[in-house]
């Protein structure tokens, strides 16, 4: 196989590493005040214990992000080039949403306050709902092809973005999240909230089947090729196996089940990219992976460097997950541990 | 302003705050887990005390290292798009290997390391800081390795056909001379800043309790504050002769690779020999450097630093004009678009940069000496001015390392890839050519406008943050002997941290 196409797989693989790990975080975020129930002081118990069950892996989880943006400026530097300048101001719209809720995970315990943790839990939401629907416009805008010059540079402008196809992937991966986020907390959780979110992904699951199932159809119809079919099979064969999973209380299985069908829409978006990196609208002016890559030298000590790393990476991954492996109820939630608003106003040097 | 000088001010603003946190979480990381060492082999603690008062601010900072590293990996393609076609074959791979290489390990291990005080064998929670330590300096060596590429680009061929640099050497890239002297110095740059916060607060503390005089608070003092103070006065100490050695070092490398980077930092106009490093310029400051005067100097310093010569023939420094000659002689006067080309950097911003980079050492230096003299034998001072100089030395390396940067990279200029003196000439790029073309000037300020104003906000949260945790103290360790502490994994224990 050639080194580039073994290349645009495995940037494939990273943004599928991406999108499942990332995936249930931003639907935690995103369940962060749709979840919790009861009184205001019950209430916060379980927004805390909803932040703690991704708590030690959020930042892990981010960081194949900005591996896929670093494996891609060096395999395919055009392709780096070429998207993030043309998709510039959604970009910078999800860059805003993860430095705010990276910063309110972090600091959201440092202030014992409710006025503070209200606004943590705003930051939290707005960088989960921002970015689980634009990255889905993005990558549906890959799908469809995207107003290129000869020179490959991106000339569609900022509104041609938002077009109704992209839209609707938009919803596509918000809904995905969602499902992935209840799936895992009710993995991951015990008590009253675990039922609820059970319940919840029950609902979100059928939902995810006439959104996700009438896009993919859409894409397959209008863009994709023959072989992708087989994507999309799975997909809505896992789905299904959520459902019936999710309904049998087997939550280790759901949650596996929504990661496939995860995997199975990268296979369709990059499937139907294939063997393009940024097709072009209408076919025109397409950059494909062979004029997007970098030498084969290149490509080759980044192979050597992948092949050693990536396993390596799963492998304390993994062991992180497994380390903690507990379920979580709001027992073992400890009392916040933050300074007062009025302590950190009085702090005199 | 058109959008390079948008991209510019944006590139400069982003990175240079990405830089204030950069410094305190690669020197703080190693001292943490030398805390926690000492705790673990000892038992002793005081040692689990200071581990978890610098693990907690060490957390307020990294948290904020980790969020605006973000937007740096993906503003080349964004605002950088014609560099990033150019570099991309060579630069790419660092930037790629640093994620793979450190930023996985030391976001996996530290989520460890926080949340894992219960649920991790002692030894193999401090396994989990030392991959963070360890993680975070590798992070700086492949980042470096990108930037000294485009300092001095090494190990690539040029492309006719594609017009872009080939890489033709991993290894010669990863041995760059400018690496190997940039690496270094960032790194004791970054251990000096590291070292003298930990300082600087635990002589401030120090001095404060034994202010009271009330027996128990100077006990604290003598048994957990003065050993911290300690630590960080090793370490500056350790550090800053690094950053010197390391520095001067650099300074000949960059005499060869960047003459005009000399030549600027000098507000030097015509070369000579025995050039003299001045401290106090004045004059015109627009960028011409014949209304330049020198009002004190030290003689052949400068010669010193570039060519290790004080006089005599070796000692030749080329001047703003020789370099402006022979690059225009080399690279002609003129840009591919026909607009001329100035050779000369922002000799005001070059030449201060580099002094206010050295000069702001002095904190750290007066920090060390006045804590080796008031603790000498093992004295607990209350003396109010150890406390001052503690705290007046914290911003100060910070600052340098800030400096530092905007030297290196403003000297660099008109290139964003400068050439090669022994190289190939194709490899390099005008920084006027290396601007995204497909992004408006108002995209750019858009963006700038607004990471501008989120992290505007986040400074003050962090340094609010920082200060009040600062003020708390050392932490007392609660010892809990009641019978669900010695439960298993089943019970209702709650987490020993939680968000
Ligand atoms: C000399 C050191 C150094 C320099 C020059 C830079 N950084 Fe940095 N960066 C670090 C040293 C570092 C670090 C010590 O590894 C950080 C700081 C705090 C942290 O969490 O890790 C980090 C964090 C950090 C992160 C977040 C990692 C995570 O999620 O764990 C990214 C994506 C970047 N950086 C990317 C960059 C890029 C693209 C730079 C070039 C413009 C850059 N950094 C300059
Ligand atoms: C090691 C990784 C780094 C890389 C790859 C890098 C790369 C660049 C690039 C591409 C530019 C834009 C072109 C230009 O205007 O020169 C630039 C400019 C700049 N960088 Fe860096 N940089 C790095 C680190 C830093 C750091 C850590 C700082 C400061 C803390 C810094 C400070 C600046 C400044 C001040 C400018 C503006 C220079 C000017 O426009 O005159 N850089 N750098
Ligand atoms: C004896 C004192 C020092 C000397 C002779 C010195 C020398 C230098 C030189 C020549 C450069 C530019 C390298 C280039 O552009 O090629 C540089 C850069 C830099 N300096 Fe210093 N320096 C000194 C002290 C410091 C101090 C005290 C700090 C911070 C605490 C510091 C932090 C930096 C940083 C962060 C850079 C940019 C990164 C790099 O190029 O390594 N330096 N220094």
């Amino acid at each position: 196989m050639d080194l580039s196409i073994f290349w645009f797989v495995l940037i494939a693989v990273l943004w599928t590493g991406y999108l499942v790990l990332e995936g249930f975080d931003f639907g935690v975020g995103m369940l962060l005040s749709i979840l919790p129930r009861g009184d205001a002081a019950h209430r916060e118990k379980e927004r805390r214990l909803l932040v703690n069950t991704i708590g030690p892996v959020w930042d892990g989880n981010e960081v194949w992000l900005l591996t896929a943006g670093g494996a891609t400026f060096a395999a395919f530097p055009e392709w780096y080039a070429t998207l993030f300048s043309g998709f510039y101001l959604p970009l910078l719209l999800i860059l805003v949403a993860l430095i705010v809720r990276g910063v309110a995970f972090e600091y959201r315990g440092k202030i014992a306050d409710a006025a503070w943790a209200r606004r943590c839990d705003l930051a939290i939401q707005v960088g989960s709902w921002v970015p689980a629907i634009l990255w889905g416009v993005a990558f549906a805008n890959l799908v469809r092809g995207v107003q290129l010059d000869e020179a490959h540079q991106y000339v569609g402008g900022f509104w041609a973005l938002l077009n109704p196809f992209a839209l609707v992937g938009g919803l596509v991966t918000l809904v995905l999240f969602l499902l992935h986020g209840a799936v895992f907390v009710a993995l991951k959780t015990d008590g009253e909230i675990r039922a609820r979110a059970r319940r919840l992904a029950g609902v979100l699951g059928v939902a995810a089947v006439v959104v996700a199932g009438g896009w993919a159809v859409w894409a397959q119809l209008a863009y994709s090729t023959g072989w992708t079919w087989v994507a999309v099979a799975i997909a809505a064969g896992g789905l299904i196996g959520v459902l019936v999973a999710n309904r049998a209380g087997r939550e280790g299985w759901a949650f596996a089940l929504s990661a496939v069908v995860l995997v199975s829409a990268v296979v369709l978006i990059f499937g139907s990219m294939f063997p393009d990196v940024m097709p072009g609208l209408g076919g025109g002016n397409s950059l494909s992976i062979a004029e997007a890559s970098s030498t084969p030298y290149t490509l080759g000590v980044m192979t050597v460097v992948a092949l050693v790393l990536t396993p390596l990476v799963l492998a304390y991954q993994a062991w992180t997950y497994w380390v903690f492996r507990r379920r979580l109820s709001v027992k073992h939630i400890p009392a916040p541990v933050g300074l007062t608003w009025q302590r950190i106003k009085d702090a005199a040097f | 302003m058109d959008a390079l000088d948008l991209a510019r001010w944006q590139f400069a603003i982003t990175t240079v705050y990405h830089f204030i946190f950069v410094p305190l979480t690669i020197g703080l990381a190693p001292l943490v887990a030398i805390m926690q060492t000492a705790w673990v082999r000892t038992g002793d603690e005081r040692w689990l005390r200071l581990t978890k008062f610098f693990g907690k601010l060490f957390l307020i900072n990294f948290a904020l290292g980790v969020v605006t590293g973000i937007v740096q990996e993906f503003q080349f393609g964004m605002n950088w798009s014609e560099y990033s076609r150019f570099v991309g074959d060579v630069f790419g791979a660092p930037l790629a290997m640093e994620a793979l290489a450190a930023f996985f390990v030391e976001s996996t291990f530290l989520g460890l390391w926080i949340f894992g005080w219960d649920r991790l064998s002692k030894r193999v929670h401090l396994a989990c800081i030392w991959a963070v330590a360890v993680a975070v300096n590798l992070s700086a060596f492949f980042i470096l390795a990108a930037n000294s590429w485009m300092q001095h680009p090494v190990g690539t061929r040029f492309n006719p056909e594609t017009g872009r640099a080939e890489m033709e050497s991993i290894w010669a890239v990863l041995t760059n001379s400018t690496l190997w002297a940039a690496f270094p110095h960032t790194v004791t740059a970054a251990f000096l800043t590291a070292g003298t916060f930990v300082a600087g607060i635990a002589a401030w503390w120090m001095v404060r309790l034994a202010r009271t005089r009330k027996p128990e608070n100077v006990e604290l003092a003598r048994t957990v504050y003065r050993p911290a103070l300690v630590l960080g006065t090793v370490t500056m100490l350790i550090a800053g002769v690094g950053v010197a050695v390391s520095g001067d070092f650099q300074g000949k490398l960059m005499f060869e690779q960047q003459p005009g980077k000399m030549a600027s930092a000098e507000a030097l106009c015509e070369g000579t020999e025995a050039a003299a490093f001045s401290i106090l310029t004045i004059g015109d400051l627009s960028n011409s450097c014949e209304g330049v005067r020198h009002l004190i100097e030290i003689p052949g310093l400068a010669s010193y630093l570039g060519t290790g010569s004080f006089s005599g023939p070796d000692s030749y420094l080329p001047g703003v004009v020789d370099v402006q000659e022979s690059y225009t002689e080399r690279y002609g006067d003129t840009d591919d678009a026909g607009n001329p080309v100035s050779y000369t950097p922002n000799l005001a911003l070059t030449y201060w940069s580099f002094r206010l980079m050295i000069g702001l050492a002095i904190g750290s230096v007066a920090l060390s000496l006045a804590a080796l003299w008031f603790t000498r034998g093992g004295r607990v001072s209350d003396n109010p001015w150890l406390a001052r100089i503690g705290l007046a030395a914290i911003p100060m390396p910070f600052l340098a390392s800030s400096f530092g940067w905007i030297f290196t990279e403003t000297g660099r200029q008109p290139w964003v890839v400068a050439p090669n003196p022994t190289g190939i000439d194709e490899i390099r790029l005008l920084t006027l050519r290396g601007v995204s073309t497909v992004v408006s000037p108002g995209m750019v300020l858009t963006s700038m406008i607004v990471f501008t104003v989120v992290y505007g906000v986040l400074a003050v949260i962090w340094y609010r943050l920082m200060h009040r945790y600062t003020v708390e103290g050392v932490p007392a360790v609660v010892h809990d002997d009641s019978p669900e502490a010695r439960t298993d994994d089943a019970a209702d224990r709650p987490l020993s941290f939680a968000y």
